[in-house]
């Protein structure tokens, strides 16, 4: 799923700062399961929000909203009746919902509450990791499983480099040596030769190198 | 300012603090009427969304009180409430708002007078902060 964490409410209350009633709008999908976006966390921005300028001994209205998604335009479209009551609506989505709500309401002046950050997975309860880096030529099959790509530093090919001690990646302690990982799991299958091939240079152009990339499926289109 | 009187809500773990204000009424021992207690199953209901209502709503303190570490019912509830309330001191201080306006604290059900103290430690340590920035009438 994507993984974001929220803007400071600092940020925030600078973007929305001559606002006096905005839409705070939450999106039930990745936001919601990486508990950064959906009902409780729209509820606890929209409240701290309201703190914040109570404080400030401006008083702003806050209506509370949750979408099934922000990246599909048949959901968008459910806030089309209440969208324009508002001096500006805050989305809690991952950077596609404040687009699409901008492409779909272009009178309207949406923010992003949320700071994208990667494709990843709960390792623990309340702790994310990168797992996919969204290259667009997936080669994990050839490392057992486990991405250099979005794993490794340094998204190298062949390692691991002369930085990985004791497991662990020279950026950081905090950091595992993904080529580690890779080297063991091939040497406890016997399957270490197959490291012995060089992999060629990775083709960048199915990742952001391309441009922006568009998916279409013809089966689909109408 | 000496006639400010705090209002507080307890957010309070019926297993344990809850039942300690039952004790305390039972020992006839005087706590300050400035708090006003909510009883939940568990301090691991609390959301965060509730403590930062109650101080959005104009309560000048508010405190969660669940059972002592390791006692709760429900393995770990008062140990969340705890991270919980964490998070709000966090997120008031952001606000430039005191973050001692929340506290969260661990007794038993056997500490009535213990119950009583805490009442009086957050009803003092409020009346020295004054009246929460929020508030802007009284509730």
């Amino acid at each position: 799923m994507i993984i974001g964490d929220r803007k400071s409410l600092a940020e925030i209350l600078d973007m929305i700062k001559d606002c006096r009633n905005i839409l705070i709008t939450g999106c039930k999908g990745c936001v919601t399961v990486c508990n950064v976006g959906g009902l409780k966390e729209v509820q606890v921005l929209a409240s701290s929000l309201k703190i914040a300028r109570k404080k400030e001994g401006r008083p702003i209205t806050i209506e509370e909203n949750l979408l099934e998604r922000q990246c599909d335009p048949e959901y968008i479209a459910e806030v089309s009746d209440i969208i324009h009551n508002y001096d500006a609506v805050v989305s809690m989505a991952c950077g596609v919902g404040p687009q699409f709500l901008s492409e779909a309401y272009p009178k309207q002046k949406f923010f992003p509450a949320i700071n994208t950050k990667f494709f990843g997975g709960a390792t623990a309860h309340g702790i994310w990791e990168e797992r996919c880096a969204g290259c667009g030529s997936c080669v994990i099959h050839q490392y057992d499983g486990l991405c250099p790509i979005s794993r490794c530093s340094k998204s190298l090919m062949n390692g691991p480099c002369g930085g990985s001690a004791n497991g662990l990646c020279e950026i950081s302690r905090d950091v595992v040596c993904i080529w580690d990982m890779i080297v063991k799991k091939k040497m406890e299958q016997g399957r270490l030769d197959d490291l012995l091939a060089v992999a060629p240079a990775k083709d960048w152009s199915t990742s952001r190198d391309g441009g922006p990339r568009k998916s279409i499926r013809e089966e689909l289109t109408q | 300012m000496d006639t400010f009187e705090p209002q507080i809500v307890a957010f309070c773990c019926k297993y344990c603090a809850y039942a300690a204000a039952d004790l305390a009424g039972s020992m006839r021992l005087a706590y300050p009427p400035n708090v006003k207690i909510v009883q939940l199953p568990c301090t691991g209901r609390v959301d965060i969304f509730h403590l930062l209502t109650a101080i959005e709503d104009g309560a000048d303190g508010v405190y969660v009180a669940g059972c002592l570490e390791g006692e709760c019912h429900f393995m770990k509830g008062n140990f969340r409430a705890r991270k919980k309330v964490e998070y709000v001191k966090k997120t008031l201080a952001e606000l430039g708002i005191e973050p001692e306006r929340v506290e969260m604290y661990n007794l038993s059900s056997a500490m009535g007078p213990r119950f009583a103290e805490i009442a009086q430690e957050m009803t003092d340590r409020i009346k020295e902060l004054g009246p929460s920035p929020v508030r802007t009438e009284t509730v």
